[in-house]
């Protein structure tokens, strides 16, 4: 019991989260576990970004308590914060690529700012990177505008582990991108995954990436957590808005197979 | 996985012997980047003799720790090694290695390899010919789609005039209220106030050999000559010419622009021949509203700065200026005008994707008028100067 309460790196507890009279986040809890990847599904503007954000501390919550790797958010120093901020990557929905930098820059910036390291190496591990998320070296001074969308969320992945983050967030990774090309990304994840031993919290829609990528499941719906768990464990709930989410016409044929 | 800790002297990461058919490597502590700094050092002083060994053995078992950084570096040693071999008679091995670090090695080694290849055709010479080729290519670009603009304003011009229902004179109209009629205040204010410094200069400076009568002639003739129709057309450059270039290029990005397409329609005769009309038509009269605000100014500070009384001020600038002075100013205008209309539509039409993009194009699109304003400003003057006027 005691391994596996060290094993926890997020733990988030009782989170109420609201903006004006709505109420987002309604006492939900989470855990997030060293080395699985955790799909976050949930209704379009049911909050599954707002609790991405609000655990980046993006947003402020109104009640309950959020520890990352051990350290509870209200209770950390700024310095433990920037800390803390360097152990983490994020890839944001759109990639939030800096327009006025190369893909090469964007990825080598953090490392600028934090490392200090050779102006070689640096390059040159930024190449690696670059390379480790299926780019080719022709790509590297391309600014974001020239990139595909395709391309724009792998150097995004690349700079949101440019500074080799214990966890990753991903904000809904393969959305716009093509089955075959979501395909890829897929398994482009499931592989820096085990490559760096990365905690994945991986916030998505895509039924494919939680079938092959993610090792649980959780399900957000009324604000909280319906039912986390393998899919399985998510297949046999009877939550109606789970249930239609994955037993719907869409999630039958995916995941038929499985049964 | 930058883990803070088997911190270990900076001379203990990467030590080595010499042994017969080569060099034994043994590495231990943490190859992070925390450590970096001083392993890249140990690395490369360590690469040179690496270079000639026959054999390499590099023992990680006491590494407790291994990031990206630390697999690029093993892997820049490696390669130094693998480098020198052109007999073949090398052979370089990697012991000890946790299986969780020999994983990611093995990746960083195959993505490296990759971009060793490619890199390889990026010379720098290649690069700065190709950026000045193509820095070439875009002014030629630019001077082609600005002709091209011509073409097509013209060519969407006669079709109007061939089917006269379909011009947009609603969309002329909301333009010529926006670029002329919503400008007055603004051009009306500056205007005046050039015109009340030119003639207090004028008088300042005349006086000194009894000349100050001849800062009216100075007032008349470079106002509606050259200051009046110049300073409205910049002004109106940067006022409408940039949103211009807004609207359009926010079109662009939104691909509103091929929505009209698809629907049949020219985008052109849609959006830019109703707002190079409306400026067509509202610079001349911006640029007459501006030259008499302008000579109002210099009258006012003639009368008191200069003594010299209203009634005086009028007589002296109808003997000073002829109608020839008037015609011309008011000439260069619709010319003017055409200029900042097409150089906004084809920097509107340029943007690309991006947000930075269309701010970018803004920028070119207010330089650009500005310079070609005042080009076609000189060519006028020499044309002008040329027939007598």
């Amino acid at each position: 019991m005691e391994d596996s309460a060290s094993q926890v790196v997020i733990r988030v507890r009782d989170l109420i989260v609201g903006f004006d009279d709505r109420i987002v986040l309604d006492h939900l809890s989470l855990e997030l576990r060293r080395g699985e990847v955790l799909g976050v599904v949930g209704a379009s503007g049911g909050g599954k970004s707002v609790l991405l954000r609000t655990i980046l501390g993006l947003l402020p919550k109104r009640a309950g308590k959020i520890e990352i790797m051990g350290m509870e958010r209200d209770n950390t120093t700024l310095d433990q914060l920037r800390r803390l901020e360097q152990r983490w990557g994020i890839l944001f929905q759109q990639g939030a690529l800096f327009s006025s930098l190369t893909a090469r820059q964007n990825i080598e910036f953090p490392m600028r700012e934090y490392f200090h390291i050779s102006d070689a190496l640096r390059k040159e591990v930024a190449m690696t990177k670059l390379q480790m998320v299926g780019l080719s070296a022709g790509d590297a001074d391309k600014f974001p505008a020239q990139l595909s969308g395709g391309m724009t969320k792998r150097v995004a992945l690349a700079r949101a582990l440019a500074l080799d983050p214990e966890i990753v967030f991903l904000d809904e990774p393969t959305s716009g991108l093509d089955p075959i090309a979501a395909g890829e990304f897929d398994a482009l994840i499931q592989t820096l995954q085990k490559t760096l031993g990365l905690t994945v919290f991986m916030v998505t829609h895509d039924l494919d990436s939680l079938s092959t990528v993610c090792d649980r499941i959780a399900a957000l719906a009324d604000g909280k957590i319906a039912v986390a768990g393998p899919l399985a464990t998510i297949l046999a709930c009877e939550h109606p808005w789970v249930k239609e989410y994955f037993q719907g016409k869409r999630g039958h044929k995916k995941l038929d197979p499985l049964h | 996985m930058p883990m803070r800790i088997g911190v270990v002297s900076a001379k203990l990461l990467l030590r080595s012997t010499a042994v017969d058919n080569g060099i034994e490597a043994t590495a231990a502590g943490s190859w992070t980047v925390s450590q970096a700094q001083a392993l890249e050092q140990l690395v490369d002083e360590m690469s040179v003799g690496v270079a000639k060994a026959r054999a390499l053995t590099i023992d990680m078992r006491d590494v407790t720790a291994f990031d990206t950084f630390g697999a690029c570096l093993l892997d820049r040693l490696l390669a130094a090694h693998a480098d020198g071999n052109v007999d073949g008679q090398r052979s370089a091995s990697v012991i000890g290695l946790q299986e969780r670090f020999s994983i990611l090695l093995s990746e960083v080694q195959r993505a490296n390899s990759k971009a060793t290849l490619e890199a390889q055709f990026n010379g720098r010479l290649r690069k700065s010919f190709r950026y000045i080729l193509s820095a070439v290519v875009d002014v030629a670009e630019d001077a082609l789609a600005l002709i091209a603009m011509f073409g097509a304003i013209g060519y969407a011009l006669l079709r109007v005039l061939v089917r006269p229902g379909s011009v947009r004179l609603t969309s002329a109209v909301h333009h010529l209220d926006r670029v002329g009629w919503q400008a007055i205040p603004i051009i009306t204010l500056i205007t005046f106030l050039i015109g009340a410094i030119i003639a207090q200069q004028g008088i300042f400076h005349f006086r000194k050999f009894g000349a100050d009568d001849y800062a009216v002639d100075l007032v008349g003739i470079l106002v509606l000559r050259e200051i009046g129709v110049l300073l409205v057309a910049i002004m109106v450059a940067g006022r409408s010419g940039s949103a211009y270039t807004a609207e359009l290029g926010s079109m662009k990005m939104r691909e509103e622009i091929d929505a009209l397409c698809t629907m049949g329609l020219d985008p052109i005769e849609v959006l830019v021949l109703p707002r190079v009309i409306a400026l067509v038509c509202g610079l001349p009269i911006l640029t007459f509203i501006g030259s008499i605000a302008a000579l109002y100014g210099g009258g006012l500070v003639a009368w008191l700065y200069g003594g010299m009384s209203p009634a005086v001020y009028v007589a002296r600038l109808r003997d000073a200026v002829t109608v020839t002075h008037f015609e011309v100013g008011m000439i260069k205008a619709p010319f003017m005008a055409l200029m900042i209309g097409v150089v906004a539509c084809v920097e509107g039409f340029k943007v690309q994707g991006s947000a930075e993009s269309l701010g970018l194009q803004t920028t070119a699109s207010v330089v650009r008028s500005i310079f070609l304003v005042i080009l076609l400003d000189g060519l006028f003057a020499m044309f002008f100067a040329s027939i007598g006027m």
